[in-house]
């Protein structure tokens, strides 16, 4: 049945003309749905879930991803979160700046 | 219960020469008389009225015939003081109870309140959670009393997380046996057949004395056997009616206290340790991975010592300080699928550490798969086995182990790093010293990365949590600091960027996972740092002080001094991604009902004014701290304040991990 699934966003997201993501859109929508729980608000990742920002994954995989992980991020369904909504916060964390290299930050260099 | 057999004991009791290390104040006879005295001659009639005879009488003459006290004799209470004593129990925290008056008298008037000093706690749980930090510091237990019925109630979940935790905890609970006697109402409400059974399944050993003389050898034999690894916590109910009557022994026999004797910990066969250094020494790759291992400081240098034998990394699994998280042979959990032989010592869950369990699978039930490659040769060294229940789940999945020693691993490590050392080939010498070689360069590469992980959302407000524990460690680190306690979750910052090096730098975690242990344990752990003279931090997470917040108030009224930087992440942020998780495999938006996440799961509108909270209890409070910019300034102050013996709680608000 996930494969099938797979398959079907693959297909429908082919067919999907491009979106004309927002950032900021997706910044809300990265709070709405509970992104920020697991990655951090801004992406940064944590015990519960990956880093996502800065250098997110490409849209297509990220998509992928989304809907059909079988790790331990339980995968969103288009009923839960649109394709909109997806690339509005593809945006935002493409938006996130690099961090800073923790050689210039004196507490984690010491 | 046969009170009246009970009172058919002759008088008098006496510390068993020979057999009891007690310095007695049992001698009371004439230092209770003349307190007495005082008493009598201290009570006056209102000074309006003449005096009546009786009280003139009372007024200027030695009242010879009044008998030292109404009950005729020594109270058993101030018996069982006089065992207690002879434990060296410092500390009594509990929460006042009828149940328990008559020992609870004899402790503070008789025992003077001290050793042990009792501490106002305002719930059970409370009590024996700080039971759990301080002997997490001290190496001591400490015991409390409860009503043996609500009190016990209270005071279950964290006896649950000492027994999880493997933590020594005496617990004494009052009960009035006697149905025909004991008070009506509230009293009854409050009595049980046998109150020892609500924890039975996570206590190591209960009893319920029926006399004096049988009280001082269960107590004794409770904290021997409390004490004796793998330690637990033990219980007793304690009559009501034996804390109130005379002091007696049996048939014209004097009561005795008897002598505690430490029982050796249980070392592994001889045998199976020949065996596992065999295996040991002939691996390509051997993997420690320790969880409690080091009951004792002793424990890490036995750890270092078997590591460098072999340069073999460690995973500290940090139920403990198990392994100086700056030596190059300590290790993240990625090194253990490399391994071809794993060392596990002292592991609550060994099937967890060589499988995985994701909660993502079909129909809703997790999926399971190895971590390890076929053929990886396990060894355990793990004193739980020997006190294995069977009702509550704690022993954890069933994994097939070669080699399993049901024994202590720290009194079994001094045999194995000797039988490795005799059992390395010299031929092997040469490559397990490149393997140290290999593991320098894994150290400082793990290093770094986590450096540069921690870095990520350095200046995020809320503050991220990696910020939250670099900002406190440079506010503490030229102090001879302790982590007495981390509750919730902050992404493990604290053991993969502080240099964790001595047993008391940090404590491990709460054994049972049951919420609330953070405050209280942090407050107990706190109270044995006071004593010796250590700086005690805590991060305290929002969720876990709410269950028992009293706690704050009981550590200023005894002025036990700690640094808790809150991780305020506004939620039970646990509980939120199960919700989130089981709402997206049934295809629906998860109901937020206008917060930060799903119904039942957040903290927030209204937000906890934590500061205030604890202000209001005798602490010195800042908050709310948004901004990591903020944060330096108001820490540096914090720490004189600790410094000057007050505890403080900064309310920081936090990303959620």
């Amino acid at each position: 049945m996930r494969f099938l699934l797979s398959v079907s966003v693959l297909l429908g997201l082919a067919a999907t003309p491009a979106l004309a993501a927002d950032a900021a859109k997706g910044k809300a929508a990265f709070m709405k749905n509970g992104c920020w729980q697991c990655h951090g608000e801004v992406g940064q990742g944590g015990a519960a879930g990956k880093t996502l920002a800065p250098k997110p994954m490409p849209l297509e995989a990220f998509n992928v991803f989304v809907r059909n992980s079988n790790g331990q991020m339980p995968p969103y369904p288009k009923e839960i979160l649109s394709d909109a909504d997806l690339a509005d916060i593809h945006a935002y964390l493409m938006s996130i700046p690099a961090g800073k290299d923790y050689k210039s930050i004196p507490l984690l260099s010491q | 219960m046969a009170r009246k057999d009970r009172r058919r004991f002759l008088t008098g009791f006496v510390a068993a020469g020979a057999a009891t290390a007690l310095t007695p104040p049992l001698a009371r006879g004439a230092e209770e008389e003349s307190a007495q005295k005082e008493l009598a001659q201290n009570t006056r009639a209102p000074s309006a009225l003449p005096p009546s005879a009786q009280v003139a009488a009372a007024e200027t003459q030695t009242p010879h015939e009044l008998p030292p006290n109404r009950i005729g004799g020594l109270p058993g209470s101030d018996f069982m003081v006089d065992v207690i004593k002879t434990l060296g129990i410092r500390y009594c925290p509990a929460n006042c109870a009828s149940s328990y008056r008559g020992i609870h008298e004899s402790l503070i008037n008789y025992g003077g309140n001290k050793m042990p000093e009792f501490l106002t706690c305002m719930h059970e749980e409370s009590a024996v959670a700080m039971g759990h930090g301080y002997f997490k510091i001290a190496g001591k237990p400490l015991m409390t009393l409860c009503h043996g019925t609500v009190g016990l109630q209270h005071a279950s979940m964290a006896i649950y997380n000492a027994w999880c935790d493997r933590v020594p905890m005496i617990v004494i609970g009052g009960n009035d046996l006697d149905a025909s006697t004991r008070p009506p109402s509230v009293p009854t409400f409050h009595s049980a057949q046998d109150i020892n059974a609500l924890v039975r399944d996570f206590t190591k050993w209960d009893d319920t004395p029926v006399s004096l003389q049988h009280f001082a050898q269960s107590m004794v034999r409770a904290y021997k056997i409390a004490m004796t690894p793998p330690y637990g916590p033990v219980m007793i109910s304690l009559d009501a009616g034996l804390q109130q009557e005379p002091a007696k022994g049996h048939g014209g026999d004097k009561l005795y206290i008897p002598r505690y004797v430490p029982t050796a910990p249980p070392a592994g066969d001889s045998g199976a340790v020949k065996e596992a250094a065999k295996l040991l020494a002939e691996a390509q790759n051997p993997v420690i991975v320790a969880d409690r291992m080091a009951r004792t400081p002793n424990g890490i240098k036995l750890l270092v010592q078997l590591a460098e034998a072999l340069q073999a990394r460690v995973v500290d699994q940090g139920s403990r300080t198990n392994f100086p998280r700056t030596h190059y042979l300590s290790a993240t959990p990625s090194a253990v699928p490399g391994a071809d032989v794993i060392l596990g010592l002292e592991l609550a869950d060994f099937w967890n550490v060589v499988n995985s369990w994701t909660d993502n699978g079909e129909h809703g039930v997790g999926r399971n798969s190895s971590r390890i490659k076929q053929g990886t040769k396990l060894i355990s060294i793990n004193a739980s086995d020997l006190i294995t229940k069977a009702n509550y789940q704690d022993f954890q999945r069933f994994q097939v182990i070669d080699i399993q020693m049901a024994a202590d691993a720290e009194a079994t490590l001094p045999a194995l790093i000797e039988a490795v050392r005799s059992a390395i080939p010299a031929a092997r010498r040469s490559a397990i010293a490149q393997r140290g070689e290999a593991a320098k360069k894994a150290h400082a590469e793990d290093h770094a990365r986590t450096r540069q992980a921690a870095a990520l959302g350095w200046d995020a407000s809320p503050i991220s949590t990696a910020r939250l524990c670099m900002e406190t460690y440079n506010a503490v680190k030229g102090l001879d600091w302790s982590i007495v306690s981390q509750s919730g979750n902050v992404s493990n910052w604290l053991t993969r960027l502080w240099p964790i090096e001595q047993h008391h730098h940090w404590l491990g975690r709460s054994g049972g996972y049951g919420v609330g242990y953070g405050a209280p344990a942090s407050v107990g752990a706190a109270l044995a740092n006071r004593d010796a003279g250590r700086f005690s931090v805590n991060i305290q997470a929002d969720g876990d002080l709410m269950y028992a917040p009293g706690v704050l108030w009981t550590a200023a009224k005894h002025k036990i001094p700690q640094l808790a930087v809150m991780h305020n992440n506004r939620g039970y942020h646990q509980e939120v991604m199960h919700v989130q998780r089981l709402a997206n495999f049934r295809n629906r938006a998860s109901n937020y009902g206008g917060d930060l996440g799903p119904v039942g799961t957040r903290i927030e509108n209204p937000d906890i004014e934590y500061h205030k909270l604890a202000e209001s209890m005798g602490w010195w409070a800042r908050g709310p701290i948004k901004e990591a910019s903020q944060l330096a300034a108001a820490l540096r102050e914090a720490v004189k304040v600790v410094q000057s013996g007050t505890p403080v709680l900064l309310n920081v608000w936090t990303q959620p991990r």
